[in-house]
């Protein structure tokens, strides 16, 4: 069977001991983020990229790829142990987690955490692997045409599901797509948006965007508001779930790993939104509503299956169409360039033991967070101490080096600076920053893709409808936007986002 | 009579959107249109650039009629320290070298928080910092800058 073989490369690719060392470094990287408030995977991944320069390709990704998924177990530990979310797709997790941990049930919740993070992450990674091929199939029938909307599908998709206005992001997407431009134009050679500095011919690296934005400005707005964090441990007593425990925790998983995944593949979506709304779901279809809130198990078990089903299901449009659903899957496409590796359908049967690998390694990495996570905890509780004022710096010495590194030059830190600036505003005027990184990746993506259908259909913009699964795309993407602007269902959405 | 600002943050985020995309158009003027068979380089960024401004006087427009949150504080001292600190150690790290870049970094931006003292015990770990990066980066992973500059040298 094709499954099976693929399996079976992907294991031999995966096990090795540099590999499984690097599955090992990402996961405990992940993990430590993850505990730590003010530190998010997309920082962390770009800090790390100039140092996996030296790697195989493929340990590269296993290594940052665990650093993303490692980050939602360690985003749970925290939420569960001290009401304290580590990551922004814990928050929900904490609602029921501390309750349960003051309760005296903080072991029984952080091994529902991990049992639901771990049956996710194994249904995904056969996800990945039953869908990635037929999909990557699909995917090299794609023109121009048809790539130019899916990307606009992409756009659209991620607006819908931004948090914030409709309108804000619209503009952070197009602001993205323009900031992407800057440098010099392939086709023409003509340097633009570069105001004659040798530095801008190339273009701003994404990383220096993505540092900037997430890290400097994710700073600048921490050390506004530095409450005190009280640290109210409960202590750990037992681990095992009761049966009744396990009774109630099933249902609940295999409905947030099938929510999970659906909103995962979807651009814009990911582990946040999938947490979030596998949450609601459970407190409306659960026979034990009434306990949400107060302790009830589902409300750990269900999001957590979904923010890492979520968190690897994002990896699908990656790795298939070479499309990036998030900030994070972005910089993954920047590391698969930096090593000189085309993202796209391609990369599936050129590449077979990278793309294979990486699936498997997801699995294993799910593993050791079982293994390692819960003998660790002590750990992880002690790093959340950690005062924010001798924290930052780090993070800052860290971000200027990562981004000096990646092209040895001080003008990147200079831009870095600046994009620091930018985030802190955007984020003072509720513009989400995730659907500018999008469309920054995507801007020079989009602009050949229209530039090359615009050329083979002699200048006729009917190509976009004319072509069938173009004209799906584009249908689909009117479909949703319409929907969003519809004033009932938009009443929903934000509903759905204030829980 | 003056239309009050009711939405303060669709009011700047419609300036800061119409600003880039005026920019965009006025700078993509020179670089080519072509056709629409032959977009030339200036083909995409004008299209853009006019959406982009269209958002921004519909968020300004918004600005007046919807009403919002006010922005609430700015940062400044984190901000123009964070910053400058930032600035700083892009500066230095040439001519200076490694090590006063990240003294400076660290110092500069660790006075952002209110928390921070300049105790023993802070000095040690920023000591501590600066000698696990010297190590790691320039040891270990070969970044070619020097730990001092030429401006420690005779």
């Amino acid at each position: 069977m094709d499954l099976l073989n693929h399996l079976a490369l992907g294991f031999t690719t995966a096990a090795t001991a540099v590999n499984l060392f690097y599955c090992l470094v990402g996961v405990f990287l992940g993990t430590a983020i993850g505990v730590l408030p003010g530190l998010g995977p997309v920082a962390t991944i770009a800090m790390l990229l100039p140092v996996t320069f030296g790697l195989e390709p493929v340990t590269a990704l296993i290594m940052l790829a665990g650093i993303f998924y490692g980050a939602q177990y360690g985003g749970s530990t925290t939420a569960i142990l001290v009401n304290l979310p580590g990551e922004s797709s814990s928050v929900v997790t904490a609602l029921d987690g501390y309750k349960m941990a003051r309760q005296g049930r903080a072991g029984i919740a952080l091994a529902t955490a991990a049992i639901a993070s771990f049956f996710a992450g194994t249904a995904c990674t056969f996800l990945i692997a039953l869908a990635a091929p037929p999909l990557s199939e699909v995917a090299l029938q794609f023109g121009p045409a048809d790539y130019f909307s899916l990307m606009v599908l992409g756009l659209v998709a991620s607006i819908v599901l931004a948090s914030g206005s409709l309108l804000h992001a619209l503009g952070m997407i197009i602001l993205g797509l323009l900031l992407g431009l800057i440098g010099t134009d392939v086709n023409s050679g003509l340097p633009r948006f570069s105001f004659d500095l040798p530095e801008l011919a190339d273009g701003v690296n994404f990383v220096v965007v993505a540092m900037g934005v997430f890290g400097l400005g994710e700073i600048i707005a921490n050390l506004h508001d530095q409450s005190d964090r009280s640290l109210a441990l409960t202590r750990i007593t037992s681990l095992m779930p009761t049966r009744e425990d396990w009774k109630r925790m099933i249902a609940p998983i295999l409905r947030g790993t099938a929510l999970g995944s659906a909103l995962g593949i979807l651009p814009g979506g990911g582990a946040m939104l999938s947490s979030f709304a596998a949450y609601s779901l459970e407190k409306k279809v659960s026979r034990h509503s009434a306990e949400f809130g107060k302790g009830a198990i589902e409300g750990v078990a269900a999001p957590e299956a979904a923010n890492n089903a979520g968190a690897q299901a994002s990896f699908i449009p990656m790795l298939t169409l070479g499309i990036p659903s998030n900030p994070v899957m972005a910089l993954m496409i920047g590391a698969l360039i930096m090593h000189g590796i085309q993202p796209g359908p391609s990369v599936m049967t050129e590449q077979p033991a990278l793309f294979w690998g990486l699936v498997v390694s997801m699995w294993i990495g799910n593993l050791f967070l079982l293994v390692l996570n819960l003998p660790l905890i002590g750990l992880w509780v002690r790093m959340i101490s950690v005062p924010y004022h001798l924290l930052f710096p780090a993070i800052l010495v860290f971000c200027a080096i990562g981004v000096f590194s990646l092209a040895n030059t001080q003008f990147d830190v200079y831009f870095m600076a600046l994009f620091g600036v930018l985030g802190y505003l955007f984020r003072k005027l509720d513009c989400e920053p995730a659907p500018m990184m999008l469309g920054f990746i995507l801007g020079p993506m989009m602009e050949e893709f229209l530039r090359r259908a615009l050329l083979m259909s002699k200048g006729n913009p009917l190509v976009f409808v004319t072509r069938p699964i173009s004209a799906a795309l584009l249908v689909i993407s009117a479909v949703a936007l319409v929907a969003v602007l519809l004033p009932a269902l938009r009443r929903k959405r934000e509903e759905a986002f204030q829980e | 009579m003056a239309m009050p600002i009711r939405s303060p943050k669709d009011f700047w985020a419609g300036l800061l959107y119409a600003g880039f995309g005026s920019a965009a158009i006025l700078l993509a003027r020179d670089y080519g249109w072509g056709s629409s068979s032959r977009m030339g380089p200036g083909y995409f960024p004008t299209v853009l650039g006019s959406l982009l401004l269209l958002i921004g006087v519909a968020s300004f427009v918004r600005a007046f009629v919807a009403r919002g949150e006010p922005i609430g504080g700015i940062a400044w001292k984190g901000l123009i320290l964070v910053t400058a600190g930032t600035l700083l150690f892009g500066f230095l790290l040439r001519p200076a070298g490694l090590v006063p870049a990240l003294v400076a970094l660290i110092l500069v931006s660790a006075a952002a928080s209110v928390k921070f003292r300049f105790d023993w015990k802070a000095m040690g770990l920023m000591l501590v910092l600066v000698a696990f990066c010297a190590l790691v980066f320039v040891k270990g992973l070969g970044l070619p800058v020097q730990l001092l500059g030429s401006w420690f040298r005779a």
